[in-house]
């Protein structure tokens, strides 16, 4: 087992060899990922040492006070979040060289193909198509695999117009009960049959797009996981994408409670008892929140998240909200403003860096994003207290039978 | 800002095992209804059970004493399992808020006969009283000891052998040892049945001192505040327990021909409550932990684990009485139990509203009109 020392050791002998001040910041992520100190809880080869995920922290530390480059998690988090821990669980060997390194370093940025105009708590609704054509062995049709070929149209999709790779869900056999007959694949955003186009939102901004899918050829190989197993392997997507969303390491007075926190202070003539109280209340709540995601953290460095990864999520999107309301109110006259706006296409969500209203409407999309807080809670309520489902009429009917 | 380990070692679940195990055994819901109504609340057969067979009685206390030479992460996890079986025992009064001084003033012979099960002790304070509030001085010493006055609302009094009283001397405030013994305890009618409350009386009672003025304020500052952490640890068990057993009872509960707990309504809320004891667990074990490693910030975030603790454990008990419909307000029912050590566990040792007040100040948050203070560094 890598101890916090041998981490600290190797950073050094990372940092002696690329002098993070006279290196390209691309060329020390690359070396950083090689070192196996890109997500210490990596297999070796693939960026990591096989170490504990809670011993990040101390070469994270290492590289911040050493002002080493880093790779911008927010601007990829999805690949990072999401698209990483599925291909590292379900991958082929082939897929984890090719994908896992460029991914990290953030040369190729990730989005999600999963949510449909049709299908979005519902996701296993899905209609998107993909047909299997075989290929010859003399690599015709792209090989002894061949191809698929994808029809269909995903909606609400973030950073599709930055990403050059996508995790798409298809569905692969319409005969069979809507769970069964999903496929998850690796989708080429620079396809020709992928149709990006923005979808504006009521900050003003196209974070997110609609997506039209119309041929779009992706090899075999770059199915992740046995036909029809996507759904399952969906899960693991998910549940990471909660703890990604809620889980993040914040510290003490980070983040919205922060920026709450330097109002007050800086701004003796709008306080109020009412306003007091909510702030302490939200103080002190957001402190649960980050002593629960540590633990969450603490938890999860041996290990998938299970369900329980949804109550970062769930605690996270109500403090964001109760925080960023708080805001506003708090600002009284300054809280009518409102920066911009102009439609623009944003590479990140950038929660801290923009005024109160972006935040206090940013914040609204927290319960919906990721599984909605219903969602959530009942995913609690059924699969950690062991509450009953509710009945669900098309648990068993084929999927193109099934009412839609 | 100091790392904490918020979870449990193997040797704290060993520990919850042993005693849930003797809880199970001798301190079923039924039982403890029973002894409430009678003459004897607190169950001293228990209380040595725990003390001679699994050694709760002085875990803190060093093993050259006769205790485990623990930490107080320990004695949280004990907390747990008492909160969550409702236990009526001393275990707070003795255990956690007389020992802390008695350990500050390394009162060796006291020690050794608590953690042998021999004694138990309390500190005579009102129950609510905050730890950041002023010293009480309802308590007179004289210059040879002998203590004159009366604090209402004690707990932990019956059966009691050795008060620590904080009380005002010649030179200025003390904490004392007396025998319980030379004081008279009027039991108080208490709302939480399994933690009887008494006003103790003092009249000339001989009194040894056992910290003097150069201490005595913080020390019972730090007794107070280690109460305060640990009673979180308390309040945990008891909304697990109140979630679980409203969970199990609607999975078989049947109205409008289907089972109540399929209905979304309660699912959600019950998924809520869920969410705030996640969170609970997370506070509680951080305040335990943060006094055991003597964490800088320990007051930080003992006052966000009380004011968040003490509020889930209310919510878990009400929700619970709630959703067990009709039978969940009769006297047969044990969850009424602890509905009333939730909401008197709410008030002791310092309310929410009190707890995140002394936080404004901690993290320079000033109320309305207050003067700043200065910011206590993070670190
Ligand atoms: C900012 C943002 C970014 C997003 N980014 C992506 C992305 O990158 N990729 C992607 O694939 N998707 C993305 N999404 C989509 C997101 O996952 C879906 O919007 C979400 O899952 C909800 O689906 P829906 O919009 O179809 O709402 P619906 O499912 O139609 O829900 C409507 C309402 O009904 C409630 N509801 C639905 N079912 C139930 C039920 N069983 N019980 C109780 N209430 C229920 C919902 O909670 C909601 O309030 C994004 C969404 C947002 C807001």
């Amino acid at each position: 087992m890598t101890t916090a020392e041998e981490l600290r050791t190797r950073t050094a002998d990372l940092l002696a060899a690329h002098d993070p001040a006279a290196t390209e910041p691309l060329e020390f992520l690359r070396a950083r990922f090689d070192a196996g100190l890109a997500w210490v809880h990596f297999p070796p080869g693939l960026g990591g040492l096989g170490a504990p995920r809670a011993l990040q922290a101390v070469v994270d530390a290492e590289l911040a006070a050493a002002g080493a480059p880093d790779n911008d998690p927010r601007r990829i988090g999805i690949g990072l979040g999401m698209a990483a821990p599925t291909v590292l669980r379900f991958g082929t060997e082939e897929q984890k060289q090719r994908f896992l390194r460029p991914l990290w370093t953030g040369e190729e940025v990730w989005c999600q193909l999963f949510s449909e105009p049709g299908a979005g708590s519902d996701l296993a609704a899905l209609a998107t198509r993909a047909v299997h054509e075989a290929g010859d062995a003399e690599g015709g049709g792209d090989g002894p695999g061949g191809h698929w070929t994808v029809d269909g149209q995903k909606v609400w999709t973030s950073s599709a117009h930055l990403a050059r790779w996508a995790i798409l869900l298809a569905r692969t056999d319409p005969d069979v009960p809507k769970h069964q007959g999903i496929s998850y694949f690796v989708c080429d955003m620079t396809d020709p049959g992928v149709d990006v186009r923005p979808l504006r939102q009521l900050t003003g901004e196209a974070e997110f797009n609609e997506v039209f899918l119309t041929g779009v050829r992706i090899p075999d190989a770059h199915r992740l996981g046995a036909v029809g197993e996507g759904w399952k392997i969906a899960q693991t997507t998910l549940n990471n994408e909660r703890v990604a969303i809620g889980g993040h390491r914040t510290p003490r007075e980070g983040g919205l409670i922060g920026l709450l926190a330097d109002v007050w202070r800086e701004q003796p003539g709008a306080r109020t008892h009412e306003l007091h109280q909510r702030l302490l209340q939200g103080w002190t709540d957001a402190e649960v929140l980050r002593l629960t995601a540590e633990r969450l953290r603490q938890q999860l460095a041996v290990g998938q998240p299970g369900p329980e990864g949804a109550a970062a999520k769930l605690a996270f999107a109500r403090l964001a909200q109760q925080l960023t309301g708080l805001e506003v109110e708090l600002l009284a006259e300054e809280g009518l403003g409102y920066g911009d706006w102009t439609m623009s296409r944003p590479e990140l969500v950038d929660f801290t860096g923009r005024d109160a209203g972006y935040r206090y409407l940013r914040a609204k999309g927290n319960s919906i994003e990721g599984g909605s807080s219903e969602i959530l809670r009942n995913i609690i309520a059924e699969r950690v207290l062991g509450l009953p489902a509710e009945s669900r009429s098309d648990k068993d009917v084929p999927w193109k039978e099934s009412a839609r | 800002m100091t790392e904490l380990d918020l979870l449990y070692s193997e040797v704290e679940e060993d520990l919850r095992s042993a005693v849930r195990a003797v809880l199970a055994d001798r301190c079923p819901p039924q039982a403890v209804l029973a002894r409430c109504e009678g003459p004897e609340p607190y169950d001293t057969g228990l209380w040595r059970v725990l003390a001679e067979e699994v050694g709760v009685a002085g875990l803190p206390v060093p093993e050259a004493l006769g205790g485990a030479g623990a930490s107080l992460r320990e004695s949280a996890v004990v907390l747990e399992e008492l909160g969550r079986a409702c236990a009526p025992t001393a275990f707070l009064g003795s255990a956690v808020l007389a020992t802390t001084v008695l350990l500050a003033a390394d009162a060796s012979a006291e020690l050794t006969a608590l953690a042998a099960g021999e004694r138990t002790a309390t500190l005579v304070v009102a129950l609510p009283t905050a730890p950041e509030a002023p010293f009480p001085l309802g308590v007179r010493a004289t210059g040879t000891g002998e203590l004159t006055g009366t604090v209402a609302w004690v707990a932990d009094t019956p059966a009691v052998g050795l008060l620590i009283v904080p009380a005002d001397g010649p030179a200025g405030p003390g904490l004392y040892a007396v025998e319980a013994a030379e004081a008279t305890l009027t039991p108080r009618g208490s709302l939480d049945l399994t933690r009887p409350l008494a006003d103790v009386c003092l009249t000339g009672a001989p009194g040894r001192l056992l910290i003097g003025p150069d201490r005595a304020e913080a020390v019972l500052r730090q007794a107070l505040l280690t109460g305060a952490a640990l009673l979180c640890s308390e309040q945990l068990g008891l909304a697990e327990w109140c979630l679980a057993t409203t969970v199990a009872y609607l999975r078989e509960r049947r109205q409008f021909g289907r089972v109540v707990g399929s209905f979304q309504a309660l699912k959600h809320r019950l998924a809520d409550l869920w969410l705030d004891i996640a969170g609970a667990r997370a506070a509680a074990r951080a305040a335990a932990d943060a006094l055991a490693s003597g964490a800088s910030d320990a007051a930080i975030l003992v006052a966000v684990a009380a004011s968040h603790c003490s509020d889930t454990a209310v919510r878990a008990a009400e929700e619970a009485v709630q959703l067990h419909g009709g039978i969940g307000m009769t006297w047969e029912h044990p969850v009424h139990l602890y509905l009333k050590r939730a909401k008197a566990d709410q008030l002791a040792l310092g309310t929410p509203g009190r707890h995140r007040a002394a936080l404004a100040a901690l993290v320079d948050l000033p109320a309305p009109g207050a003067v700043a203070t200065p910011r206590v560094p993070h670190v």
